[in-house]
């Protein structure tokens, strides 16, 4: 095949200068306002926090939604476990597939959001486990700190590796093959809920 | 060697299958709406970035210096893939993709694997192969899924069920699933929520997926897919095997490429900011996701479409379909008249480029499904100057016949005639006598030979009186 591509260039197209006059970063007067409102078009629930705040906010998320059995990332900060919850840690991977379908829900952190297009990037590192803890259970608690937003989409993918499993998460789960008409909640989680804390 | 196996639906030459298409009147109703509602979202997503024509220009750049050195960057892609514990395999053709996908998925000891939307494997007519090798593949995207158990074809790249809609989506899942309840509505929350619980066990069991991708990095062998509904992300994390079939052209360079290519797509294809969810893999990470990752490089007449200087900027496509949304013929007439799984204005350039030499009738018809607007063109992320590759191909189509096509015939006779002033004159005066064809300003048939001009086209009635015989008149 390579010898054909080669033949097809015959007529030795020159190099391409690539025009890169596009905006790589943006300025925003209130990144995490942005990226509130933004999560917000997508009908996921977002809540702003202070540090001393999003333990009570975590609490608080997960009894109105009556989650009781909650998927964990083994490296979930301890101050985030609210004490009236059963968490199930994925020590080793030992969540089953089965356990995982049947369980309330999932809280997990983030590497990177984008703020102009609501966007949170998961890169199974810090506080977020393998992908499947947030792909199977029908509810994603999803906390963000402000040093980790970006206002534009080059400055998040500028401070991600693109060699880790990564997911892109831009609202819940949702399908407009029906008369374009938007459903939430096909196959991922049906609910997205984002606490966004603020100063750091 | 011509790209066979691009699937051809054997459907009539696209005036014909239009003219059908034209009388369908639930189908019109559905694509207007459709379109309609696409082409204003689109409108307010794009105008949300303020640099959208240098991202359109860095697009188009980006694409151009993959296909100029496209040999260098797939080797750069397998070194990488193959480092990270992925297999690459390069087909051919359709029939080598297909007889890969086969084989690892016997190897595997699956009859049965689970499929994301993938206009590659629909391409080369995936499905179909692997049912003759007793493997059945199970569509998990909505509307693929209702394409798939309603035994129909998609009609759009994005959308391949929009000419269904809500109570015809509803029979079908009361005739073709099983364990859909006896009182669902045509709610399409409800049928959402059927196709759910209809899939949901094939995902937790299925030991085998396949995808396509929508780019992958040469430097660093990450292939990405974009989707909505998180069906793609169950086929990519679930199965032990993952199997990736790819066009050779969706290779970027750099990571940082897809900066353009996640801000371009998801505004010209659902008129989102960004499309619910994207996955990054890189061949296998241990403990997360599948144990075995292939990447199927497939030609399948893409060097052929490669070496035409003009066509191959339609190698650029990264299959938004907003050119389909914009397009005034596709609006009137839908997917299935073009017979090809790429339809609208980019398929009518794409394909008949795939299919390569021996292009059929079909195919041939299919440059000509256009209004030459350039509508397509201004709405293309990549900048594919459609328009140009269509005059382009009719050209070669009319070349390639003999001189004795209608078209030659009826240019030589049009020399003739305006070759000489007496001649060009008596001419028209014969043309007037079409008036005697015509019904309100139309003449919607000729005999032969114009009939030939007549079975596509309308023809406006001629004058009562030329130009010149009116100057003559009034001011001579």
């Amino acid at each position: 095949m390579l010898g054909r591509i080669r033949a097809a260039l015959a007529d030795r197209p020159g190099p391409v200068t690539v025009p890169r006059d596009y905006d790589r970063t943006r300025e925003a007067a209130d990144p995490l306002a942005l990226l509130a409102e933004r999560i917000e078009d997508y009908r996921a629930v977002v809540h702003r926090v202070d540090a001393a705040g999003l333990p009570g906010r975590i609490a608080t998320s997960l009894a109105a939604r009556g989650a009781r059995r909650m998927a964990a990332p083994v490296d979930l900060p301890t101050s985030w476990l609210a004490p009236e919850v059963t968490w199930r840690p994925d020590t080793d991977q030992s969540l089953t597939i089965d356990e995982l379908d049947g369980i309330d829900g999932v809280l997990t952190g983030c590497a990177v959001a984008v703020a102009e297009t609501g966007t949170l990037v998961l890169d199974a590192g810090e506080a977020q486990g393998r992908r499947v803890l947030t792909l199977l259970p029908d509810y994603h608690l999803c906390v963000v700190r402000a040093d980790q937003v970006a206002v534009s989409l080059p400055e998040a993918l500028a401070r991600l590796d693109g060699t880790r499993p990564l997911t892109f998460v831009s609202g819940p789960s949702a399908t407009s093959d029906i008369e374009l008409n938007r459903v939430e909640g096909v196959h991922g989680p049906r609910t997205l809920e984002v606490v966004i804390v603020t100063g750091g | 060697m011509a790209g066979r196996g691009v699937t051809w639906l054997g459907t009539p030459t696209f005036p014909k299958a239009a003219r059908t298409a034209l009388a369908d009147t639930q189908l019109r109703t559905n694509l207007r709406n459709a379109t309609t509602t696409i082409r204003g979202k689109r409108a307010g997503a794009v105008a949300e970035l303020p640099d959208w024509e240098p991202l359109r220009l860095a697009g188009e750049a980006i694409k151009d210096e993959v296909l100029a050195d496209l040999g260098t960057y797939l080797e750069r892609l397998e070194a990488a893939v193959t480092a990270r514990g992925g297999v690459v395999h390069w087909a051919r053709d359709a029939v080598e993709a297909n007889e890969i996908v086969l084989r690892l998925t016997r190897e595997a000891g699956a009859d049965e694997v689970v499929k994301i939307k993938s206009m590659a494997t629909a391409e080369i007519g995936l499905n179909e192969a692997l049912a003759e090798g007793g493997v059945q593949a199970v569509e998990t995207d909505l509307a693929e899924l209702i394409v798939q158990l309603g035994e129909d074809r998609p009609s759009h790249i994005l959308v391949p069920a929009i000419h269904r809609n809500r109570s015809e989506i509803r029979e079908i899942f009361r005739r073709e699933m099983p364990d859909v309840p006896e009182d669902i509505t045509d709610e399409p929350r409800e049928l959402a929520e059927a196709a759910r619980r209809h899939l949901r066990q094939k995902f937790l069991t299925a030991k085998v997926a396949v995808s396509g991708a929508n780019f992958a990095v040469a430097d660093s062998g990450s292939v990405v897919v974009v989707e909505s509904e998180g069906n793609g992300r169950m086929c990519l994390t679930l199965p032990e095997t993952l199997i990736t079939v790819m066009g050779i052209e969706k290779v970027v360079p750099t990571w940082s490429d897809l900066e353009v290519f996640l801000q371009l797509l998801p505004r010209s294809s659902t008129a989102e900011r960004m499309n619910p969810y994207t996955s990054v893999w890189t061949g296998v990470t241990p403990g997360d996701g599948p144990k075995n990752f292939h990447l199927i490089l497939l030609d399948n007449g893409r060097t052929d479409t490669l070496a035409d200087t003009v066509g191959r900027q339609a190698l650029r496509c990264i299959r938004c379909s907003a050119c389909l949304n914009v397009c005034p013929v596709y609006e009137r007439t839908g997917g299935a008249a073009y017979g090809s799984v790429y339809p609208g204005p980019i398929g009518a350039i794409l394909t008949p480029q795939l299919l390569g030499e021996d292009v059929d009738k079909q195919a041939r018809s299919l440059p000509y499904a256009s209004s030459l607007c350039g509508a397509c063109f201004e709405v293309c992320p990549v900048r594919i100057d459609i328009p140009e590759v269509l005059v382009h191909l009719r050209a070669e189509a009319v070349q390639a016949k003999n001189k004795t096509s209608p078209e030659a015939v009826a240019m030589a006779a049009l020399a003739w005639a305006m070759g000489d002033a007496r001649r060009w004159a008596a001419a028209q005066k014969a043309a007037g006598i079409g008036r005697l064809l015509s019904r309100g300003g139309r003449i919607t048939s000729l005999p032969w030979p114009g009939s030939k001009w007549t079975s596509s086209r309308d023809l406006p009635a001629p004058p009562k009186e030329t130009f010149r015989a009116w100057w003559r008149r009034t001011r001579g």
